[in-house]
């Protein structure tokens, strides 16, 4: 039998027992529904996640150290590194090279100090870190009240949102996190912060060479005959942004609260942890870096950028590796939400043979009719089997459609509640084309199996027994 | 099938000539249907043979069966058989389907074979519309639109009143006179096949107990043509 034939006879049969292959196509839909609705979910929460961490610049970001810097990160490759006596100095004509490497945006010192900050005449210590203009687009700035910096040398920061707690003397209590981040910028946007920092200047420096003379730092450095004094500086900034998240998240050792933009936190010149340990071999007013955050145009690119500056004598650090296991954990998590899936369409499968195993008991006397008129074992098989296809056809469109339904559904209602939390919405519901194709082919070729057994049974239907029956 | 062996046909040897019209008489359970079902290819004898055309259908796989009756046998039936869920045109239509006719061909065709046996206004009615009468002649319009040559009757008056029975045989009559069809028919009324059939067979308990050219008709040639000769389980 040819298939347009065996379509046009299998829908008709279908045809005629309307409610019973509604209801059980109705089950091949549900089944499909929950595939769907549980891979789309875990497809969905991969992409927010990688979205989020690509985002948070973790992905893209390699942390160039010295080999001499005790400080540096894994230390994996101890052995292969390179004596610390002929190591490299990660300075600014080292990080100019890094940037001129192949895949490399753009490579900026990471610059950070503890220092003090008045605020409406109360000191408080902490961590400053400089930011590139880049970090802009940086996940941790999404939620942020006020604007980011409006230049590079701009007198701004942006501050954490436990630090600005903390300037408005509110001590948020330990795990609870509750504040709203829009309240807190309410007071402190526009206001002032001043900011004392210890300054290196070349020398020879009078200590008053700058504006703000009274504060000298009594003990002139002049270790071992170094070139440069420190001085003691005040600036004035105006706290333009409040950030919710953490804007460095891992990205360093230690994490700063409040930030400055790059250029204008190079151009102070401030004393270094490292400046003291690089005296001898960098003298003169070059800076040297502790480390240097390479920011890689693709995350894909990050291993031959790393490669790259290993060989120029660094220490690297990424958090590739890290995301392998994230996403070994998808891995998993999808195994496990597609097996829940399957389980539904598991029923649905019992449900097709049970529906064709009973329509070969109804019909048997016209399965003895189509034997005694013709139709081979083949012919009657494959009818069962149109049948069960199409069946599974038919449930694994309405299947997808209720799957994809269901997710808009629950997107839509955690929106909702997102929003009323004051959190932004969320797009962690995805149903990619190649799932609602592979939903379309699992349906089919789960009803195809299920045919199999009420297929075979019907095609050796003895015709003689079949048309004696009544 | 049971477990216990019954020899519903035993020892039978018969021809039946080309063109020939036969009926097979006996009581029920005389293994009348049986050697009819073996004539159509439905059941195949434990030893023995049926030739049919030269062919041996004891040694024809299921497949090839299914092709034997397909193409050169047609078959009708007591209760006419025919599905209740189609209308009488895809009724007649479904063995053009099982015999892969073009679709462009089929419906001339069962407007002529409805159109030949008077139901070309009853086309799209379904089986349980019509009358005993009209659905056994849509089971021969059925049973003849592959062009077989060879026309099997299971009892195909048995369930009709002795009016429309006469009317179906005279059809019968018409399609092995003027087509060339051989006829095999099985009925338990000597009188309906005293009337119509050329020859009689005459069976019992499974055994073949008489075969006589109908004294009421002039014989036909005895050129043989199909041979029955088996056992059955």
């Amino acid at each position: 039998m040819k298939l347009p034939d065996l379509t046009e006879l299998a829908l008709r049969n279908l045809r005629e027992s309307l409610l019973r292959n509604s209801l059980t196509t109705i089950g091949i839909s549900v089944g499909v529904a929950s595939l769907v609705a549980m891979l789309s979910l875990g497809v969905g929460l991969q992409q927010l996640a990688s979205r989020r961490l690509m985002k948070s610049g973790l992905f893209d970001t390699v942390v160039v150290t010295s080999r001499r810097d005790l400080r540096n990160f894994g230390g994996g490759d101890e052995r292969n590194a390179p004596a610390p006596g002929e190591s490299r100095v990660l300075d600014e004509p080292t990080r100019l090279e890094i940037e001129h490497l192949p895949h490399v945006l753009e490579a900026y010192p990471d610059i950070r100090f503890i220092t003090e900050l008045r605020y409406e005449d109360k000191p408080h210590l902490t961590m400053v870190a400089a930011l590139p203009s880049s970090a802009q687009s940086n996940d941790a700035f999404e939620g942020v009240q006020g604007h980011f910096f409006s230049s590079d040398t701009a007198p701004e920061v942006v501050i954490q949102k436990a630090f600005a707690e903390e300037l408005l003397g509110k001590s948020p209590r330990p795990g609870v996190d509750e504040t709203n981040v829009a309240t807190l910028a309410a007071p402190l946007l526009g206001k002032e912060l001043t900011m004392r920092y210890a300054q290196r200047e070349a020398a020879p420096a009078a200590p008053s060479a700058a504006a703000n003379d009274k504060t000298a730092v009594p003990d002139d450095q002049n270790l071992a005959g170094a070139a440069y004094s420190v001085v003691s500086r005040e600036l004035k900034l105006k706290i333009v942004g409040v950030a919710d998240l953490d804007p460095e998240s891992m990205r360093g050792p230690t994490r700063a609260r409040v930030f400055l933009p790059l250029k204008l936190a190079e151009s102070l010149h401030v004393m270094q942890p490292t400046d003291l340990r690089e005296i001898s071999r960098a003298p003169g007013d070059q800076p040297v870096y502790s480390s240097v955050s390479v920011r890689v145009k693709n995350p894909t690119e990050v291993q031959p950028v790393e490669d790259a500056i290993k060989k120029m004598g660094f220490n690297t650090f990424s958090i590739l590796d890290a995301s392998k296991s994230i996403r070994q954990f998808f891995k998993v998590l999808d195994v496990f939400l597609g097996i829940f899936g399957s389980l539904a369409l598991a029923v649905a499968f019992i449900g097709i043979v049970n529906t064709l195993v009973m329509a070969i008991l109804e019909r048997r006397r016209e399965i003895g009719i189509m034997k005694a008129i013709g139709a081979s074992d083949d012919d009657v098989k494959r009818l069962f089997f149109a049948e069960a296809g199409a069946m599974g056809i038919v449930g694994g469109i309405f299947g997808v459609a209720l799957g994809w339904a269901i997710g808009q559904v629950i997107n839509l209602g955690t929106n909702i509640y997102l929003k009323s939390q004051s959190f932004p919405p969320e797009h962690f519901w995805s149903v990619p084309w190649w799932l609602v194709g592979f939903a379309l082919l699992f349906s089919f070729f789960v009803s195809l199996a299920a045919g199999l057994y009420p297929a075979g049974r019907a095609a050796r239907l003895d015709p003689v027994q079949a048309l004696r029956y009544e | 099938m049971g477990e216990t062996l019954i020899r519903a046909v035993d020892g039978v040897t018969l021809s039946v000539g080309a063109g020939e019209f036969v009926a097979l008489l006996g009581s029920s359970g005389s293994g009348k249907s049986s050697v009819l079902n073996l004539i159509a290819g439905l059941d195949r004898p434990t030893s023995g043979s049926v030739i049919v055309q030269e062919r041996d259908l004891a040694k024809m796989s299921r497949e090839e069966l299914a092709r034997y009756r397909l193409h050169t046998v047609g078959m009708v039936f007591q209760s006419f058989n025919l599905i209740a869920s189609m209308t009488l045109a895809e009724n007649v239509e479904l063995p053009m389907r099982f015999a892969e006719v073009d679709r462009g061909k089929r419906d001339r065709l069962v407007d002529e074979a409805l159109t030949r046996v008077g139901l070309q206004a009853r086309i799209n009615h379904r089986p349980s519309e019509l009358s005993g009468g009209e659905q056994q002649r849509a089971a021969l319009a059925r049973a003849l639109i592959n062009r077989p040559k060879l026309l099997l009757a299971d009892e195909p008056t048995g369930n009709l009143d002795s009016h429309t029975g006469t009317e179906i045989m005279d059809m019968v009559r018409e399609f092995n006179q003027q087509l060339g069809m051989t006829v095999v028919m099985v009925t338990h009324e000597r009188a309906l096949a005293e009337r119509y059939a050329q020859r009689l067979i005459f069976l019992a308990d499974g055994k073949l107990v008489g075969d006589e050219l109908n004294p009421a008709l002039s014989g036909k040639s005895e050129s043989d043509h199909a041979n029955a000769d088996g056992e059955r389980r």
